[in-house]
């Protein structure tokens, strides 16, 4: 399939050009920050670094070469994976980022299976129908207008402090998982059971779903066999939407919980100004993000027949 | 005679709606037998689909059904449970919606869609479901079909499409068959082949409920005729009979709107299209022999002849003769011209136009190649010829809306495709366009009054212009009323009166007209097409014609020009090319066209060869 | 944070369907007024904030953590502060940061889309790729980036959510835009012989700005939520200035004393995204012809 090849190298370039765009970025930032770029790297005036500390900065990012020069040591590094170094935290920041995954992961990964399996559950079973269709319409609305640290922050009063089912701090076991994840889950479903549904009830009025019922298909196979899959490209459209709420909100909920990973690494990265962080997780998630959407675009191609062909 | 397949009798369904109800569907009957076509026509909105659906059970979970009988092979459907319902859907009765692109699951498999009745009543082991579905295929005349069974919808041709959703309404081998407007989208030739398809259903036993807003198609395949109006049966009975005498004015009506190819050119009496009456007979309010009595009370459905039923206090009578419609009074465009030796004057001039497209694949497709013609001062030049041939395409390069790759086209013996949009646009207002989809050719937030007023040429202000406007308005048959509202807020017809207005309004010689009447309901388009033929009397416009329709063509054009795959077949005058076609191509196409004067058992096998090869469209 | 991508939407199908709406007497339902008297409200306390007469930072260590009642409708935080006084004046950062970064994300994005839509091949391929590849990381990391090239505050935080949201309503834009530039209306008025500025200015522009207007409406909410978000996490609105967002994350560490303190900011940010979004869904009806609100 040409078409497909063509459609994955573009994609994959977009990839490369969007990572490019993140670095562009992060290094403008960090030149518009007014000061000696070395004690800014080095973390501002706040972190007091020795001259010896400057001095290494000034090499290792050519600071003192003229500033084009300067981008192009900088996206050297980066295309060699070399992150640099977090003198904020004393550690390669890619070692910061690894150390920080995995929390990081885990949330996010139970959350958007439990934001799915609810947004396309509620959606199944209230398409077309007019009561059930009310009150879960009132529950999206009511979760996807609640600010997720809000839900977080009342789970924990009511199920850790009053009611002392799951720990108010997170450690590394599954019951301090299950409160961010229904907070960081339910905004998220909300969102995505309004467009499940919505496609479902378009799928549901289209003349070949009167045809299937004609055939003598059962309300079940018509949902599952013939809307569902309708309702699921929408659903895919808005998956990369997701993602980035995902990201968004595992920085607020895991502030919330005071739990390790990676958003509240960035949060701190971002108040104390430690640059060099900041900007391996931009790139790390300008590229996590591309990939994902190109993972995404592939996956829609193979749901829809209509878009294999069709040329970009 | 034996039993019935089907009875219905004192059928009626209602929608609630906002304020009160829907009655879509009124005291309705009709039965039909083993081997029998039952043909149900009538416009848009009249009930057709949905007593079909209900005869399935699918009228909607809002509807509510009444029926004094409502039986299928004996039993009683009023007392089905949703589970019996669905033992019959599929298994005892098939369904074929219109749009087989919609009516096909687009993300599944045509193989797949096809094998779903057998699927669901258990009627194939999985083992020869496969094969069962390709010998479907295969008898609905698909060529190839294994390669077919894989494919997806959109793969398909319209015509294949519409076969594979009749080789799934059939997989179960149903005793009834319902098909809701099988051909409305498809070309002539393959409506023709479609057609074929459900006659030998029917000659094989099947009942066939067949619904269809189109008479001409219905002459062919019905035994016996039910026309609509309004949720009402007005008249029925057997095929060849209701065709030739009708009784109820309506089908009267109906019958003078359908463009012929035979016989002399007949001009409809511009009736009035005023919605359905609330009391007494519906049709009161367009019926021309309404009298008080019609107004005041509902008349009964009473026999009228052998077989046959109307709903009319006056049927059979001759409504009285309309008076020829005076041409336009206010001259729409430049004074005609009449001294001038005005026949021969070419006024577009296309010189061996070519325009290719780059298709979906990355290969070029030829949409138009080398196409010649003239359209004389004065003339109305039909352009004719399947979806696809390149119609459109010819007439977007005469507006100079693209150019084309090679060739040229002359506006008044001057040069047209080749200037710079610059140096053409004060010459635009000399040709205008009136297009198949009024509505979205206007702004949704212009009124009427500025949809026309932006069209007037410059001095045309103020008052002056709010009575131009009002003239043109007047001149295509609407009142000053509809000025202050929103095309969304009109009819269709009164919005293409609308886009004609529009299309007058810079005072232009050519009329472009694109497929211009194939949106509407026949009584409709019937009105248009009188409309643009007055509107030509009156004014000596040019018109460029197109249609996919010989028979609207007939009705306004002095010649015609057959296009097929992009390039121009048979140009010559009308009446001619009807008479003595000499293109292959426009003989099939003219032999496929569905004529209302001949009854199926008279037709002329068809020897149409498969134009439904092209592949993916 | 950034828009859920907006299917093109089509104004001659959307007026179809707005004049067959049925009419109604009285247009909005009583959940869509009381929206509207709760935004009033809000905008009311956002705009006079010291009618209420209690200051929003007066300390009173004796009356701190109280529950609500008294002199204190809503209870005191752990400085003795009285919270309804400083969600009175939470309202006007709040609204702030959601309404002012929509305005400014909502014509950066006409704009931008506008450009990428008609500005040809040069103008136009650069603009769209610039969006492109914004789109192409979370408009969470924009945000935070913006905010740590310019620091913490409330300006900073309307700038960093416009510059995270502006893409997305580019790409809106856009998408109408060219909608309406295909459509048959411009066609028409092509084939009418009027000047290209003439048909942007009288067919074009009209027609993307209404959907875009709405679309900016809906999105109130989402910005609001956006702005909270980093005021509690320290990165909005500094303290001692109360914001409902910065009220909340200090309300989370009092959690086993005083679960109260958390209700009320949170409410506030809720209800008032909601009435937002009420009120932006009822325009929206109105215009599409769902029958309003
Ligand atoms: N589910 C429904 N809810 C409310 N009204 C309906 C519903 N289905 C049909 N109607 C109404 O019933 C009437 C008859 O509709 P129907 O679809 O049977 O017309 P039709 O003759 O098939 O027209 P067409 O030629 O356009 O297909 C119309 O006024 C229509 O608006
Ligand atoms: S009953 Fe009267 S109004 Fe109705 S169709 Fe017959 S003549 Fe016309
Ligand atoms: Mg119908």
């Amino acid at each position: 399939m040409p078409t497909l090849a063509r459609r994955l190298s573009r994609r994959l370039a977009l990839t490369l050009i969007a990572m490019w765009g993140a670095a562009t970025l992060a290094f403008a930032g960090m030149r518009l920050v007014p000061g000696d770029p070395a004690r800014v790297i080095a973390g501002g005036v706040q972190a007091n670094a020795t001259p010896q500390v400057l001095d290494a900065i000034r090499d290792q990012y050519g600071l003192r070469e003229p500033v084009l020069v300067q981008y192009g040591v900088f996206l050297g590094r980066l295309l060699r994976g070399d992150l640099g170094e977090s003198y904020q935290l004393n550690q390669s920041v890619s070692g910061v980022i690894l150390d920080q995954l995995g929390p990081t992961v885990a949330l996010a990964a139970g959350a958007s299976a439990l934001g799915f399996s609810l947004a396309v559950g509620a959606a199944l079973l209230t398409a077309g129908r007019p009561g059930p269709r009310v009150v879960s319409r009132a529950l999206e609305f009511g979760s996807i207008s609640t600010p997720n640290f809000w839900i977080g922050i009342l789970l924990l009063a009511a199920f850790s402090f009053r009611l002392h089912w799951f720990p108010v701090i997170g450690d590394g076991g599954l019951s301090a998982l299950v409160l961010p994840w229904v907070a960081l889950a339910l905004p998220i479903a909300g969102v995505l059971a309004q467009v499940t549904r919505e496609g479902l009830e378009r799928a549901l009025g289209q003349p070949f779903a009167l045809t299937a019922r004609a055939r003598g298909a059962t309300e079940h196979r018509v949902r599952l066999r013939h809307a569902l899959r309708h309702a699921a490209l929408p659903v895919l459209t808005l998956s990369g939407w997701a993602l980035g709420e995902l990201l968004a909100g595992a920085v607020v909920v895991e502030t919330v919980f005071a739990r390790q990973g990676l958003g509240h690494v960035v949060v701190a990265a971002v108040r104390g100004r430690d640059f060099p962080v900041v900007t391996g997780v931009v790139v790390l998630s300008a590229l996590t993000f591309s990939l994902v959407n190109t993972a995404l675009d592939l996956l829609y191609r193979l749901v829809d027949p209509r878009m294999r062909q069709a040329a970009l | 005679m034996s039993r019935p397949l089907v009875e219905v009798a004192g059928l009626s369904v209602e929608f609630p709606a906002r304020r009160g109800v829907v009655r879509a569907v009124r005291d309705v009957g009709f039965a039909v037998h083993a081997g029998e076509c039952l043909a149900v026509v009538g416009e848009s909105g009249s009930g057709k689909s949905v007593t079909a659906r209900t005869l399935l059970g699918l009228a909607g979970p809002a509807a509510r059904v009444r029926a004094a009988t409502l039986s299928f092979e004996g039993r009683d459907l009023r007392a089905l449970t949703p589970r019996e319902w669905r033992l019959l859907r599929g298994r005892r009765i098939g369904y074929v919606l219109q749009d087989a692109l919609t009516s096909l699951d687009p993300l599944r498999r045509v193989g797949d869609e096809v094998a779903e009745p057998l699927e669901v009543h258990g009627l194939a082991t999985a083992a020869d479901l496969d094969d069962q579905v390709v010998a479907l295929l295969a008898e609905v005349g698909i060529p190839d079909p294994w390669t077919r069974f894989l494919q997806y919808p959109h793969e398909l041709s319209g015509g294949l499409r519409q076969r594979a959703l009749i080789a799934s309404a059939i997989a179960a081998r149903p005793s009834l068959l319902i098909a809701d407007e099988p051909t409305t989208a498809l070309d002539v030739t393959v409506q023709a082949q479609v057609l074929d398809l459900l006659d030998a259903r029917r000659r094989d036993g099947t009942g066939t409920l067949l619904i269809s807003h189109d008479l001409a198609v219905v002459a062919r395949l019905a035994d016996r005729v039910s026309i609509m109006y309004a949720g009402l049966v007005v008249e029925e009975g057997p095929a060849a009979d209701l065709l030739s005498s009708p009784a109820h004015p309506y089908t009267a009506d109906l019958l003078a709107a359908v463009p012929s190819l035979d016989g002399p050119v007949r001009r409809p009496r511009e009736i009035s299209l005023a919605p359905a009456a609330r009391s007494g007979c519906p049709y009161a309010s367009r019926c021309a022999l309404a009298d008080d009595r019609c107004r005041a009370e509902s008349p009964p459905a009473a026999p009228y002849g052998p077989g046959r039923t109307v709903r009319c206090f006056r049927p059979g009578q001759d409504p009285p003769r309309a008076p020829e419609t005076p041409p336009v009074t206010v001259p729409v465009t430049l004074p005609v011209p009449a001294e001038s030796p005005a026949a021969e004057r070419a006024v577009v001039s296309v010189r061996g136009v070519t325009k290719r497209f780059r298709s979906a694949g990355g290969s070029r497709r030829t949409a138009v190649d080398e196409v010649s013609f003239e359209l004389r001062a004065g003339e109305a030049l039909g352009l004719v010829g399947e979806s696809g041939s390149g119609k459109s395409t010819t007439a977007r390069m005469v507006l100079a809306e693209f150019a084309p790759d090679a060739g040229d086209v002359l506006l008044d013996g001057e040069a047209w495709s080749g200037l710079r949009e610059r140096d053409r646009r004060p010459r635009r207002a000399r040709i205008q366009l009136v297009d198949q989809d009024p509505l979205s050719s206007f702004d949704p937030r212009f009124t009427v009054q500025r949809i026309i007023g932006e069209a007037l040429p410059r001095g045309f202000t103020g008052d002056r212009g709010r009575r131009r406007v009002a003239g043109l308005l007047g001149d295509v048959g609407l009142g000053p009323e509809i000025l202050d509202r929103l095309p969304a807020q009109l009819s269709g017809g009164q919005r293409q009166r609308v886009a004609i207005a529009r299309a007058l309004a810079p005072g232009p010689e050519v009329l472009v007209c694109d497929e211009p009447v194939s949106a509407l309901d026949v009584t409709v388009q019937a009105q248009i097409l009188a409309l643009l033929a007055r509107l030509r009397r009156g004014s000596g416009l040019s018109l460029l014609f197109i249609s996919h329709d010989v028979g609207v063509v007939r009705q306004v054009c002095d010649r015609v020009a057959v296009m097929k795959d992009g390039a121009l077949v048979e140009i010559g005058d009308v009446e001619t090319v009807l008479r003595a076609p000499r293109a292959p191509y426009t003989r099939a196409l003219l032999s496929a066209v569905p004529r209302l004067a001949v009854g199926r058992r008279t037709a002329v096998p068809i020897p149409v060869p498969d134009m439904d090869l092209k592949g993916p469209t | 944070m950034s828009a859920p991508a907006a299917v093109p939407y089509d104004p001659v199908r959307a007026a179809e369907a707005r004049a067959r709406a049925p009419r109604r007497r009285w247009p909005f339902r009583p959940g869509v007024l009381l929206a509207a008297a709760f935004l009033m409200l809000v905008c009311a306390a956002a705009a006079f904030p010291g009618l209420l007469g209690h200051a929003p930072d007066q300390v009173d260590p004796a009356a701190a953590l109280r529950g609500p009642g008294g002199a204190h409708p809503f209870g005191t935080d752990e400085l003795g502060r009285d919270v309804l006084a400083r969600i009175v004046y939470g309202a006007r950062p709040s609204l702030l940061v959601g309404a002012g970064s929509t305005l400014l994300a909502g014509l950066a994005g006409a704009v931008w889309g506008l450009a990428g839509a008609l500005g040809g091949r040069v103008v136009g391929e650069a603009a769209m790729r610039v969006a492109d590849v914004l789109l192409a990381f979370p408009a969470i990391l924009m945000a935070l980036l913006v905010v740590a090239v310019l620091g913490p505050g409330t300006r900073n935080a309307v700038l960093a959510i416009t510059v995270a949201l502006a893409p997305g309503f580019a790409r809106v834009v856009r998408v109408q835009a060219l909608v309406v530039r295909d459509s048959a209306y411009v066609r028409a008025a092509v084939n009418l012989g009027l000047s290209p500025a003439r048909v942007l200015v009288r067919h074009i522009v009209p027609n993307v700005v209404a959907p875009l207007l709405i679309l900016a409406t809906v999105n109130i909410g989402t910005a609001i939520i956006a702005g909270a978000s980093l005021s509690f996490l320290g990165l909005g609105p500094q303290p001692p200035d109360p914001e409902w967002g910065s009220m909340l994350a200090q309300a989370r560490d009092y959690l086993d004393v005083s679960w109260t303190l958390a209700l009320f900011p949170g409410a506030a940010i809720t209800l008032t995204v909601m009435s937002a979004t009420i009120a932006g869904r009822a325009l929206q009806a109105r215009y599409e012809g769902r029958g309003g609100g």
